[in-house]
C-alpha cells in the first residue's frame, strides 16, 4: 500500500514545565486506512515518548480518545488521515474543559453531573430476579434507545456554545441520559429526576444551536432529548397546577 | 478494595455494597470504569431463560464440551444456575436488551451453544452492560471510586493481604491503601500479542500482581483465537454475525467448514474454526492482501434490514474501517488473539488461597472455560463470579479487625516507591519501551500462536527471558509526575513480560492438543496424562509448574466432535 506523509501539529501542555500551551509539529508516514490516533501512537512509539493522550479500544466505543481535530471535536480513532491530505492537521484538546496535560482533559464536571441526574432505574419496589425480566416492547425500547447509546466522549460539550459560557449548564450528554431514564418504561423515578433537569441551569439554558447532535459520533441526538424534556416539563408544570401535589401516577 | 471497573469489578462492588452497607468499598481503575474493555463486547451473554426448550444441564454440557473437558464441572454447574438470575438483575438495572414482540429479552444462536440462549442488545452488549452496571453503581454511597489510578502492587504481610499501592495518575503520587480484602478484576492480557481484539489497556496487570504476590496462574497455555478479526486493525466482527446466519467462504467461494465441523458449520467453537481458517490459508485457499492472508465472511444474503436491526455495529465498523457495505460486499477476516481462558488461580468462590485476595472476570481462572471458552459465556461469568468474589471479600473484610499502617507495610510501600521512581522512572539512558514491547508481541505471535511445537515454544521462552533482562535497562522518556502515560506503559510492559513468559512454559509442559492449545508435535488429546490443570508459580528464575486435578461431576470426557 502506498504511503504519504502527514504533518501533525499537536498542542503540548506540560504543567510542570511550561506556563503556556504550545504547538509541536511531527511528520508521520501513513496509509489510507490509518486514523489520527494511529498517528499519535506512531509519534509516541517512535518520535516522542512524552506525548500524552487517552485511548483504549480503537473502535469508537470506549469514548476516551476525543480531541479537536482541525477545529472540530472528533474521536481520533474514527478520523482518517487521508481526509486531511495536503494539509497540516491540528490536534488540540477538547475545548471547554480544563487541560491536565497535552490532550488529556479534566472531565470531573461531567462525572458530577452524571451522578446528579441519578442515572439508574428507580423503582418503588424492585422485584426479585426469580420473577423474571420486566417486559418491555420494541416500541418502548425505541423511545429511549438512541439516548442510551451515549459513550460519554464529551464531544458534544466541546461543541456546545452555551456550556462554553456557563459550565453550570447540565448540557447535552447528561440531559440525554436523564431523558433516557425518564423515557424508560421500567423507571418510576420521574418525580425525583424532573426537578434536576428543570432547575435554572437544566434544559432551559439551551438555545437550540444543535451542534451537539452534529458532532455526536454515536447518533445520539442530545438536542432532541433537551427539547423533549422541555415539553415534558411544560406539560408537567401545567398538570401540577390543576392537580393536587403527589396526585396521580 | 476492588482493582478494576469493568464488568467483574463493578459487579463485585455492587455485591459487596448490598451485602454490607457499612463497608467502605473502593474501586481503583486505571481508566474511568465506562472505558474498560468490557465496553467492546458485541455479541451477547448466555443464560438459560427459555426453559421451554433449554435447561441448565444443556448449558453445562455445552460449556464443558466446549472446554474440551478441562473445565471444573462443579464450577460450571454453579455458573449455569446463577446465570439467569444475574441476567435478570442486569435487566432490572436498566440494560437495554433487545426484545421479542411479547416483551421478553431476545435470544440468538452462538458458537458451541446447542440452542438459542445468548441474550443481546443489538450488537453492543458489552457497552450497554458496562454503562448499566456503572450507572447503577453510582447509587451506592459506600462505593468510592479512584478513577485513573494505576495499581502497582499488592501489599502482603504475614501471609495475608493488607492493601494495595497505586499511582494517582493526575498527581503522579504513589499512595498505599490499607485494605482488609482485595478483589482483582483487571481483565485479560491480549496486548502481549501483536494481533488482538483487545484494547490498549488489556495488559495483564492483575495476573502479574497476583503472580508476584505468590499466587499461581492457571491454564495459561489456553489462549483463545477468534476466527473473525478485520485483517488490518484486529477489530472484532462478532460471532453474532454468524449466529444471525453469516457464512465463512474460501477463495473458491466454498463454505469450507463442511470439512471440519459439518454439523455445526459457522456455529462451531472458536478454536476449531480458527484452525480451519489457518488450514485453508496454508493449503492455498485463502486470499492474499496487504495485511497477510484472509478468508471471507459473507453477510450479503442476510439483507439490509436484518443487518441494520441486529448487527448495526458490524455495519458501522465495516463501513468506517474498511469502506465496505456488508449488505453488498464480503468482509475479509482472519483469526487473532481474543481472550484468556487462563489467569489467576481461584476456587469456585473466586478466592485465590492467599487470605484476603480474590479474583474475578477475565483475569481469573475459576476453571469454567477450560481449554476453550464458548462465546457469550464470559460476560455472564464476570457477573456471576464478580458477585461471588465481591460477597466473599465483603464477608472476609467484615470479620477482620482494623488494620494499622505498621512497619512491615510501610517498608513494602517504600520499596515500591523506590522501584517506580528510582529504578523505572529515573534512568536517563536506555532502550525504548516501544521496541521491547514490539519484540515481545512478535515473539508471542510467531512462536506461541494457534499452532505450537517444542522448538517454537523453547524459542519463545528464550526470547521473553532476554526481553525481561533488557527491560531492566529501558528508559522512560517522560520524566514528569503528572499524568505520565510513558511511566504507566513501562510498568504495564513489565507486568506483561511476567505474564507472557508463563504461556510458553505452560504450553511446553502440556504435551498434548486440547481445545485452543494445539501442538503439532502432540496432535492428540491425552486424558491419561493431561486431564489436569497446569499452575505456574513465580520463582527467582524460570517459572515452576505444578498440576491440579480437574473436577468431574457428571460428564465423563468423550471425543469432542461437532
Ligand atoms: C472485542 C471483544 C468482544 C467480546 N465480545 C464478547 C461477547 O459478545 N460476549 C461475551 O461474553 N464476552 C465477550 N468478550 C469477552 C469479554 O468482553 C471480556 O472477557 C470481559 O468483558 C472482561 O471483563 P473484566 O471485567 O474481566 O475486565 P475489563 O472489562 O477488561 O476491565 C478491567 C478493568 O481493570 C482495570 N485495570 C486493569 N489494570 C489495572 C491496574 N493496574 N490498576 C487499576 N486498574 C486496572 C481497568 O481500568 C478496567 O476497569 C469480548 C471481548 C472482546 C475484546
Ligand atoms: S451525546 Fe454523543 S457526543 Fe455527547 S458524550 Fe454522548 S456520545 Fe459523546
Ligand atoms: S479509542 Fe476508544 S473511542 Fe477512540
Amino acid at each position: 500500500m502506498s504511503q504519504d506523509i502527514a504533518t501533525i501539529r499537536v498542542t503540548r501542555y506540560r504543567p510542570e514545565k511550561d506556563g503556556k500551551p504550545f504547538f509541536q509539529e511531527y511528520k508521520v508516514p501513513y496509509r489510507k486506512d490509518m486514523v489520527v490516533l494511529d498517528a499519535l501512537n506512531y509519534i509516541k512509539a517512535n518520535l516522542d515518548g512524552t506525548l500524552t493522550y487517552r485511548w483504549s479500544c480503537r473502535m469508537g466505543v470506549c469514548g476516551s480518545c476525543g480531541a479537536n481535530v482541525d477545529g472540530v471535536p472528533k474521536l481520533t480513532c474514527a478520523s482518517f488521515l487521508h481526509e486531511f491530505k495536503g494539509r497540516t492537521i491540528k490536534v488540540e484538546p477538547l475545548p471547554h474543559f480544563p487541560v491536565i496535560k497535552d490532550l488529556v482533559i479534566n472531565m470531573d464536571d461531567f462525572m458530577h453531573k452524571l451522578v446528579e441526574i441519578k442515572p439508574w432505574i428507580i423503582r418503588d419496589k424492585e422485584s426479585p430476579p426469580e420473577d423474571g425480566e420486566y417486559r418491555q416492547s420494541a416500541e418502548e425500547l425505541e423511545r429511549y434507545g438512541q439516548f442510551s447509546s451515549c459513550i460519554n466522549c464529551m464531544l458534544c460539550y466541546s461543541a456546545c456554545p452555551v456550556y462554553g459560557l456557563n459550565e453550570k449548564f447540565l448540557g447535552p450528554a447528561a440531559t440525554a441520559l436523564a431523558y433516557r431514564y425518564i423515557e424508560d418504561s421500567r423507571d418510576q423515578g420521574k418525580a425525583v429526576r424532573f426537578p434536576i433537569v428543570h432547575e435554572i441551569e437544566g434544559v432551559w439554558e439551551c438555545t437550540l444551536v444543535g451542534e451537539c447532535s452534529v458532532v455526536c459520533p454515536k447518533g445520539v441526538d442530545p438536542m432532541l432529548a433537551i427539547q423533549k424534556t422541555k415539553i415534558l416539563g411544560a406539560t408537567n408544570a401545567l398538570k401540577s397546577l390543576v392537580m393536587p401535589r403527589g396526585g396521580g401516577k | 478494595m476492588i482493582i478494576g471497573g469493568g464488568a467483574a469489578g463493578l459487579r463485585a462492588a455492587i455485591a459487596a455494597a448490598e451485602l454490607n452497607p457499612k463497608l467502605d468499598i473502593a474501586i481503583v481503575s486505571k481508566v474511568y470504569p465506562m472505558r474498560s474493555h468490557t465496553v467492546s463486547a458485541e455479541g451477547g451473554m448466555a443464560a438459560v431463560l427459555r426453559t421451554d426448550y433449554d435447561n441448565f444441564d444443556l448449558h453445562a454440557y455445552d460449556t464443558i464440551k466446549g472446554s474440551d473437558f478441562l473445565a471444573d464441572q462443579d464450577t460450571v454447574e454453579f455458573f449455569v444456575r446463577e446465570a439467569p438470575k444475574e441476567a435478570v438483575r442486569l435487566e432490572h438495572w436498566g440494560c437495554p436488551f433487545s426484545r421479542d414482540p411479547d416483551g421478553r429479552i431476545s435470544v440468538r444462536a452462538f458458537g458451541g451453544m446447542s440452542v438459542k440462549r445468548t441474550l443481546f442488545a443489538t450488537d453492543k452488549i458489552g457497552f450497554h452492560l458496562l454503562h448499566s452496571l456503572f450507572q447503577t453503581s453510582l447509587k451506592f454511597e459506600n462505593i468510592r471510586r479512584y478513577d485513573e489510578w494505576f495499581a502497582t502492587s499488592i501489599l502482603v504481610e504475614n501471609g495475608r493481604v493488607d492493601g494495595v499501592t497505586a499511582i494517582d495518575m493526575r498527581s503522579g503520587d504513589l499512595v498505599s491503601f490499607l485494605a482488609k480484602a482485595v478483589v482483582i478484576a483487571t481483565g485479560g492480557c491480549g496486548r502481549i500479542y501483536q494481533f488482538t481484539t483487545n484494547g490498549w489497556i488489556k495488559t495483564g496487570d492483575g495476573m502479574a500482581l497476583a503472580y508476584r504476590a505468590g499466587v499461581p496462574l492457571k491454564d495459561m497455555e489456553m489462549v483463545q483465537y477468534h476466527p473473525t478479526l478485520l485483517p488490518n486493525t484486529g477489530i472484532l466482527i462478532t460471532e453474532a454475525a454468524r449466529g444471525e446466519g453469516g457464512h465463512l467462504l474460501n477463495k473458491d467461494g466454498e463454505r469450507f467448514l463442511k470439512r471440519y465441523v459439518p454439523n455445526k458449520m459457522e456455529l462451531g467453537p472458536r478454536d476449531i474454526l480458527s484452525r480451519a481458517e489457518m488450514t485453508e490459508i496454508k493449503e492455498g485457499r485463502g486470499f492474499e492482501g496487504p495485511y497477510g492472508s484472509y478468508v471471507h465472511l459473507d453477510l450479503t444474503h442476510l439483507g439490509e434490514e436484518t443487518i441494520e436491526a441486529k448487527l448495526p455495529f458490524v455495519k458501522e465498523l465495516a463501513e468506517k474501517y474498511l469502506g465496505i457495505d456488508p449488505a453488498h460486499e464480503m468482509i475479509p477476516v482472519r483469526p487473532g488473539q481474543h481472550y484468556m481462558m487462563g489467569g489467576v488461580h481461584t476456587d469456585i468462590h473466586g478466592y485465590t488461597g492467599l487470605p484476603g485476595l480474590y479474583a474475578a472476570g477475565e483475569v481469573a481462572c475459576i476453571s469454567m472455560n477450560g481449554a476453550n471458552r464458548l462465546g457469550s459465556n464470559s460476560l455472564t461469568e464476570c457477573l456471576v463470579f464478580g458477585a461471588e468474589a465481591g460477597i466473599g471479600a465483603a464477608q472476609y473484610a467484615t470479620k477482620q479487625a482494623a488494620l494499622s499502617f505498621g512497619n512491615p507495610v510501610q517498608g513494602l510501600a517504600l520499596e515500591e516507591e523506590k522501584r517506580i521512581y528510582d529504578k523505572v522512572l529515573k534512568p536517563e539512558q536506555g532502550e525504548k519501551i516501544s521496541t521491547i514491547r514490539t519484540e515481545m508481541q512478535k515473539a508471542m505471535e510467531e512462536h506461541v500462536g494457534i499452532y505450537r511445537d517444542e522448538n517454537n515454544l523453547k524459542q519463545a521462552c528464550r526470547l521473553i527471558g532476554d526481553l525481561k533482562k533488557r527491560m531492566k535497562n529501558a528508559v522512560v522518556e517522560d520524566k514528569d509526575r503528572v499524568y505520565n502515560t510513558d511511566l504507566v506503559s513501562a510498568l504495564e510492559l513489565d507486568f506483561m513480560l511476567d505474564v507472557a513468559e508463563t504461556i510458553p512454559y505452560a504450553a511446553l509442559a502440556r504435551k498434548e492438543s486440547r481445545g485452543a492449545h494445539s501442538r503439532t508435535d502432540y496432535p492428540k488429546r491425552d486424558d491419561d496424562q493431561f486431564l489436569k490443570h497446569l499452575v505456574v508459580y513465580q520463582t527467582g528464575t524460570v517459572p515452576r509448574i505444578e498440576t491440579m486435578p480437574v473436577t468431574i461431576t457428571r460428564w465423563k470426557p468423550e471425543a469432542r466432535v461437532y
